[in-house]
């Protein structure tokens, strides 16, 4: 039994014939070919399927396409518009977000979510508000970088000094 | 991971739920947030032939104080209890609670309803229910009814609820002026489930004396557990020192934790009197 959905992905909308068992996540990755969200744990631990579903960050891993119906998505491949950089994307390319990257769309998309709640986060709610995703590879002080660096951004503050720290 | 097939329905009413659940039997499930459910179907240890998704009717979701009771709907995610505005005055447990409940993207999906219909004794509401003496709110053929928390959890993984019922509210009594209420689990790392947690809600006169007490433990037991002893032991007088190392003895006698990763039964038990302890101070401290 299949059924037809329509959703909206990054602005376009589109209707598809899925089963129901299929996951979000595979619909955005192997049906509509939009690999920029990644798969890591599969159990709803690591954080690196996040997308926004009608603006609040979900694990797309444990959200079926089917209920995804009349929805607004965006994924990591919706940040950037023709303008220019996302101001997270600026944030992590400046202050060395990442390293392997496998993570940071997720926490990209999560950070999107928590400046759209809270435009001027301490370190702390950084912090917890990141908590659902994991990084292997940069202990996380250049991602609190970057999404203070895009809070800033977005408020239009004065950038902070994207300037290495040596310890 | 895929889950094995199922076929799926998206009820736009209660009636129609109800109607469906009548209709498909015992191997239809209620998909609320599905943090619990879709991991289950994931790793095959559930498979339902259908899914009843009722995220898609309407009025299931909000929190309000009415007629004497906290009233909060049983589609509500946990990042609604989180930033609500009705929560932080006399319910700061709740704040407790969500803020130590998995990360934020599952706090965006996992519903209160779904937390204690699931009957998990690792989940953190059913704890924080019992030492509120919440009661339960059932809709099915014949209607509504109410179950006290008491007589919700049944066993591993089994509560009061019927094949054909939904739970639609849950209902707290509003607490009396001089009560303070704390919840704390020990967990290994952000998201994880408790080691042991333990949930505490005191109401003092202006004696100092406790007027009512109510304890629930958090994944020491097969089911959640009320420490009734412990209630026992502080009711009727006023807190000290060794008032309070009595109740957190009992609590930690009391429970019947297993070993495991999280830890021995030892550890367990030590843990949960540690915890009874500091969530008792606690919530005297917010009672004044
Ligand atoms: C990574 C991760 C970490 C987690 N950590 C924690 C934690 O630390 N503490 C904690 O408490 N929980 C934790 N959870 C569980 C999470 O809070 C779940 O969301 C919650 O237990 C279930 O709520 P749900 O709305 O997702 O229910 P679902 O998964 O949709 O349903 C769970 C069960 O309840 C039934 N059900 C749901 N709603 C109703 C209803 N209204 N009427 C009748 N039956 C219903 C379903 O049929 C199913 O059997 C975690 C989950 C994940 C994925
Ligand atoms: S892949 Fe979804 S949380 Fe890890
Ligand atoms: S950059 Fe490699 S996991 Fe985060």
């Amino acid at each position: 039994m299949t059924k037809e959905i329509t959703i909206t992905l990054n602005g376009e909308k589109q209707s598809l014939e899925v089963e129901p068992r299929l996951l979000l996540v595979h619909l955005i990755r192997e049906n509509l070919n939009q690999t920029g969200t990644h798969i890591g744990c599969d159990t709803s631990s690591c954080g690196a399927c996040t997308i926004l579903v009608d603006g609040k960050s979900i694990k797309s891993c444990t959200m079926l396409a089917i209920q995804a119906d009349g929805k607004e998505i965006i994924t990591v491949e919706g940040l950037a518009t023709t303008e220019g950089l996302h101001p997270i994307q600026e944030g992590f390319k400046e202050n060395h977000g990442l390293h392997c990257g496998f993570c940071t769309p997720g926490m990209m998309m999560r950070a999107v979510e928590l400046l759209e709640n809270n435009p001027n986060p301490t370190e702390e709610e950084i912090r917890w508000g990141i908590s659902g995703n994991l990084c292997r590879c940069t202990g996380y002080n250049n991602i609190v970088k970057a999404i203070q660096y895009a809070g800033a951004k977005i408020r239009g503050d004065e950038l902070p000094s994207t300037e290495p720290e040596f310890v | 991971m895929i889950p094995a097939p199922f076929d799926y329905y998206a009820p736009t009413t209660l009636d129609e739920a109800i109607s469906l659940l009548q209709e498909l039997g015992d191997e239809a499930k209620i998909l609320a947030g599905g943090h619990s459910l879709l991991p289950m179907m994931k790793l095959r240890f559930a498979s339902p032939e259908q899914l009843i998704d009722i995220n898609n009717i309407p009025g299931l979701s909000y929190i309000k104080e009415e007629d004497g009771f906290l009233k909060i709907g049983a589609l509500t995610k946990e990042a609604e209890l989180e930033h609500s505005d009705t929560i932080p005055g006399k319910y700061p447990i709740f704040l407790d609670a969500t803020k130590l409940i998995a990360d934020p993207q599952v706090r965006n999906m996992g519903t209160i309803g779904g937390n204690l219909a699931h009957g998990d004794a690792a989940n953190d509401h059913p704890a924080v229910m019992l030492a509120m003496r919440a009661e339960v709110v059932a809709t099915g053929p014949e209607g509504q009814r109410t179950i006290p928390i008491d007589e919700f959890f049944y066993g591993f993984y089994m509560t009061a609820l019927g094949e054909t019922d939904i739970l639609t509210e849950i209902r707290i009594p509003i607490p009396a002026a001089g009560t303070g209420n704390a919840y704390h689990k020990l967990e290994r790392k952000v998201g994880d489930y408790a080691t042991a947690g333990v949930a505490v809600q005191l109401t003092l006169d202006s004696e100092g004396v406790c007027t009512y007490a109510g304890i629930g433990l958090t994944n020491v037991n097969p089911t959640p557990l009320r420490a009734e002893r412990s209630e026992q032991a502080l009711l009727g007088n006023k807190l000290t020192e060794e008032v309070i190392a009595q109740a957190a003895q009992f609590a930690s006698e009391d429970c019947n934790p297993s070993d495991d990763l999280r830890g021995d039964e030892e550890y367990k038990r030590a843990m949960v009197g540690v915890l009874t302890k500091r969530m008792i101070h606690k919530a005297m401290e917010r009672a004044q």
